[in-house]
């Protein structure tokens, strides 16, 4: 299809379609609200299955809960501090959901939910205003002094509140478009080498040989992805954890 | 000009921006060489502080990627 036209329909991949028959279609079910389901089953089977043994020599499965476990418990705790163990369980729920998205994405026939923009705008959303509300439980109103860090002339304060107040506001969209736009950014990746695959075999036995240049980068690409799936995952949490030490300790 | 054509020179010029984030990401591993090469006792925090602000950098690469693509694709 993208051979003849001679335009390459990087974006299609990314329009929602009803699944599951007549039920889906009149619930607007979606493939990213399917992925969205398998992801937190999978989650959910994992740490329960996983953990059921309860040996004190884990096995395999039981290795990689307890290691995710104890991952994004350190993470908690090296950067909010002692206090950290409160958020615990929402970054390890918002951390495993968004890395399982991005993973289960990469698999061929799925769909990535991160990539939509209205999803990562969702989380980004929930973490700000999470973050603010447990400011101003700890802190009341002398929250608004982080606005302005202590020690600064009182001369720039026209200048550096409207700033701070500018780079608070602009978190969940940083926040959002980062993971967004990696994940969207990797698949028209994948989209665009897949495409000129396409192209070269349809012009001739040269460009079948050709074609074999994208076709390796396209593989190549698949790892950097599983890479990229991580660290977005990981930089996604990590600069929740950030934002809720602000929260706590105001700078 | 050909609305086609103005589109692909627009999306080549979307991705100048791209020079400053190799730049940024050049100086960020650098830094992490020079400091795991004189500490290397510290390459633990210090390498999962390099690959925050590679993800961050990146970031801005994303943005200008996604103008291009948004130029071209609609």
């Amino acid at each position: 299809m993208a051979a003849e036209a001679h335009t390459i329909d990087a974006l299609g991949q990314f329009t929602l379609t009803p699944v599951m028959g007549q039920m889906g279609a009149s619930m607007n079910f979606s493939q990213s609200n399917l992925l969205m389901l398998i992801a937190s089953v999978l989650i959910l089977s994992l740490l329960y299955f996983g953990m059921r043994p309860k040996a004190i020599v884990p096995g395999r499965l039981q290795a990689l809960a307890e290691t995710l476990y104890e991952f994004v418990y350190s993470m908690c705790s090296d950067q909010i501090g002692h206090e950290g163990r409160k958020f615990f369980p929402f970054i390890f729920t918002l951390f495993t959901f968004i890395l399982l998205g991005n993973l289960l994405g990469l698999l061929p026939f799925s769909f990535t939910y991160t990539s939509h923009i209205m999803v990562t705008f969702a989380l980004a959303a929930f973490v700000i205003i999470l973050t603010t509300v447990v400011a101003l439980r700890i802190h009341g109103l002398h929250f608004f002094t982080y606005f302005f860090p202590a020690g600064a002339p009182k001369v720039l304060a026209p200048l550096i509140i409207p700033v701070e107040i500018i780079s608070y506001l602009s978190r969940p969209v940083s926040l959002s478009i980062r993971l967004f736009a990696n994940m969207v950014a990797g698949h028209v990746m994948f989209e665009v080498f897949a495409s000129f695959v396409i192209m070269l075999s349809a012009a001739g036995a040269l460009g079948v040989v050709g074609a074999v240049g994208p076709l390796a980068l396209n593989v190549v690409l698949v790892g950097f992805e599983l890479l990229v799936a991580a660290l977005q995952a990981y930089v996604f949490a990590i600069l929740t954890c950030i934002y809720l030490h602000d929260a706590v300790h105001l700078h | 000009m050909d609305v086609l054509a103005a589109k692909a020179l627009g999306a080549g010029i979307a991705v100048i921006a791209l020079a400053g984030v190799g730049i940024g990401i050049g100086n960020i591993f650098a830094a992490l060489v020079t400091s795991v090469a004189r500490n290397p006792s510290a390459r633990d925090q210090v390498f999962g502080l390099g690959i925050l602000g590679f993800a961050l950098t990146e970031a801005v690469a994303l943005f200008a990627l996604l103008i291009a693509f948004l130029i071209l694709f609609t």
